[in-house]
């Protein structure tokens, strides 16, 4: 039988101080965990009352000014306090040092900061959301967004401040990979989730201060009225488009980087077979992170930027679907032949690469300039981008939360009630997005409060879906709670996984591991090594 | 730091620093000097080169980047790789919006909005052509 040791990072020290001032990686992991579920939460109930609105056309229930302030809320909180940070700043710092065989990061305080900094910058946006919430969407586009009274520039500023927090991890990770792997650890022998978070963090660095500089030029216009995106002042409202998607369009992967990561780490333990292709997936994330700086200007082909212009970044947006081609492929190689087990973990990564392939296609159709002409702003785009953040990135987040579930507490949750979550969020999904992909086609714009009767039959499906959606996210929240104090003891290896952070106790000491492992053997060396699993099968 | 890590420092002579230090002044020499020539669209061209070679200097030798870590050196050049995609990619939209239309376009304004406030001698164009948009001027013209 397995035991929870005595002493681990959760119960030593004690104390709510030694939480909120702890340098521990594996605590301000699950700092992050507790503040990027609430925001995640509050996204999420913005979401439904959104779909809700929509379920009939005309006002159901909220006005239409509510209405343009809650989907600007749920884009803003989902992109900038939610997803951004959610897989590196959750499991990456938790799993990080633990997998390169590390104590910690390499810059404690400067990781504990980052936390403060984003709930400072969560502040600015809760606080936003009081003093009458901003109702530009997003991305907060010139010329409305120096012209509306709502409250942009804190708005603004908070996603400004939380870029800070963004880049401190960042900076942590790619001085960790670089400085703090174990004896004998090359490159190639890094799990290939520690390969996408490198690939996150050269973004997360090279590409946050633009999105600062743009903010700060935002505020400057509205505050001091100097003319840089305004015509009335003689600026130009494009520019603005440039400068706000040189770094969004990066931020994507961001987003879907470190997905992949897990998805590598889920695919090649729950297959019991070695990684196809580890150095092809390794580089393909360095090139999708290269070019994802070429590409930003797919996102303006009706905004009034030349043709020139449009025809070259078309042609390279089309260069984005070879390293995610092979990715995918890899793992599908993966699995062939594999001794299959479909664990939950599995589960999530198996619908990550349905869901993740229709979003890539999808984008690879908005690539084409013709067809984008038709469907700009259209629910396609909503569809596909919740295809590729949501079928993609939270997919694979919360499989990594599920595979690395019983290393943060020691115990295990529900595997039945889990499998329940997947499929109802699964079918859910599908129901609320793909509908939504037919009601682009045939010309639902996005964003508008009202609609013609014909669009009803689809936005009613859509809605019901978001309530399956839904049902799934909250079995999901009892069954994980629940799990923290009835859940089987898990032991230290209950997948039988290869990677260093199974070989040490769970939940892991507050100095990781009793003596810094050396490598032996490659992460995914299944072929040679048979692991010890401290888990049978039900 | 006995174990003679990568952080080491290299002691340049001062000949090098006065070097240096001379072929800056010289170069700041040439750009008050090729201020006086008229090379049409290649003016900003031309100074900008010099300032590129400047700053060059400057970062190679004042700032050790020819001696210390090519990590340093490589990321110092990927920044500067980075920013000019940044410009040139958006420089194929804004120098070529007109290519299929007729009319280019200008801005609305000449000046910001901030110098309205400021007092302004009415002979200024820029003055009469923001007044000419008042709702009290367009009311009166057709009287006229």
């Amino acid at each position: 039988m397995n035991e929870l040791p005595t002493k681990s990072y959760l119960n030593d020290p004690k104390g709510l101080k030694s939480w909120l001032l702890t340098l521990d990686h594996k605590r301000i992991g699950l700092l992050y965990l507790f503040s990027i579920m609430a925001a995640f939460a509050l996204g999420g109930i913005f979401a439904m009352l959104i779909r809700l609105e929509l379920l009939s056309p005309g006002k159901d229930f909220m006005e239409a000014d509510t209405y343009n302030q809650l989907f600007t809320l749920h884009g803003a909180i989902m992109i900038f306090l939610f997803i951004i940070p959610s897989i590196p700043a959750i499991l990456g710092n938790f799993a990080l040092p633990l997998m390169i065989g590390a104590k910690d990061v390499a810059f404690p305080r400067l990781n504990l900061a980052s936390w403060y900094i984003y709930i400072l910058g969560s502040a600015f946006a809760v606080y936003s959301m009081v003093a009458g919430a901003a109702d530009t969407g997003w991305t907060f586009y010139t010329p409305y967004s120096t012209e509306t009274t709502t409250s942009v520039i804190s708005m603004t500023l908070g996603a400004f401040i939380l870029g800070f927090s963004s880049i401190f991890t960042g900076l942590n990770f790619i001085v960790t990979i670089h400085k703090l792997r174990s004896p004998g650890m090359s490159w190639f022998k890094m799990p290939l989730f520690v390969w996408g978070l490198y690939a996150t963090a050269i973004i997360q660095v090279l590409a946050t201060p633009v999105l600062g500089i743009t903010l700060l030029l935002l505020i400057i216009e509205r505050v001091a009225g100097i003319g840089i995106f305004d015509p009335a002042m003689g600026g130009d409202p494009v520019l603005y488009q440039h400068f706000f998607w040189f770094y969004s369009h990066p931020a994507v992967y961001i987003m879907i980087l470190p997905g992949m990561g897990i998805i590598s780490e889920l695919i090649s333990v729950f297959s019991n077979k070695k990684i196809f292709g580890y150095k092809a997936i390794a580089f393909s994330s360095l090139g999708i992170a290269f070019v994802s700086f070429l590409v930003w200007g797919h996102h303006m082909f009706v905004s009034g930027q030349s043709e020139l212009a449009a025809m070259i970044f078309s042609f390279l947006t089309f260069f984005v679907g070879i390293p995610s081609g092979i990715k995918v492929f890899n793992w599908v190689t993966t699995m062939y032949r594999g001794s299959i087990s479909l664990k939950t973990p599995m589960l999530y990564a198996l619908s990550f690469l349905f869901l993740f392939t229709i979003g890539g296609l999808t984008g690879i159709f908005l690539g084409a300039l013709s067809v984008d002409v038709h469907l700009h702003d259209t629910y396609f785009i909503v569809a596909h981008f919740h295809y590729v953040m949501m079928g993609g990135t939270v997919m694979a987040f919360l499989g990594g939360v599920h595979y690395w579930w019983p290393k943060i507490w020691g115990r295990m949750y529900s595997e039945l009630w889990a499998r329940i979550s997947v499929a109802l969020i699964f079918v859910g999904f599908n129901v609320t997005f793909f509908s939504q992909f037919i009601l682009g086609s045939q010309g639902m714009p996005r964003r508008y409060y009202n609609y013609l009767d014909q669009y009803q039959p689809l936005h009613a499906f859509s809605t019901y879906g978001s309530w399956i959606l839904g049902l799934g996210f909250v079995i999901m929240a009892v069954y994980l709670v629940h799990s923290l104090f009835k859940g089987r003891v898990a032991g230290s290896n209950p997948w039988g996984a290869l990677t260093f952070e199974w070989t040490t106790a769970s939940p892991p000491p507050h100095e990781n591991f009793a003596t810094i492992p050396e490598t032996t053997h490659g992460p995914y060396d299944f072929d040679k090594i048979v692991p010890k699993r401290t888990l049978t099968e039900d | 730091m006995k174990n003679g890590s990568s952080h080491s420092h290299h002691i340049l002579p001062p000949r090098v620093y006065l070097g240096v230090g001379a072929a800056l002044l010289i170069l700041t020499a040439i750009t008050v000097a090729v201020s006086f020539f008229n090379f049409g669209p290649y003016n900003l061209l031309v100074a900008m080169l010099i300032a590129a070679g400047k700053a060059s200097l400057v970062a190679l030798f004042f700032m050790h980047l020819k001696y210390d870590n090519k990590l340093y050196m490589t990321i110092f050049v990927a920044s500067v790789v980075f920013l000019a995609v940044f410009i040139i990619l958006t420089m194929f939209d804004t120098l070529r919006r007109d290519d299929i239309y007729d009319i280019g376009a200008g801005p609305i304004r000449d000046r910001a909005v901030m110098y309205d406030s400021v007092a302004v001698d009415s002979t200024i164009t820029g003055a009469d052509s923001i007044e000419a948009v008042s709702d009290t001027t367009i009311n009166q013209s057709p009287g006229q």
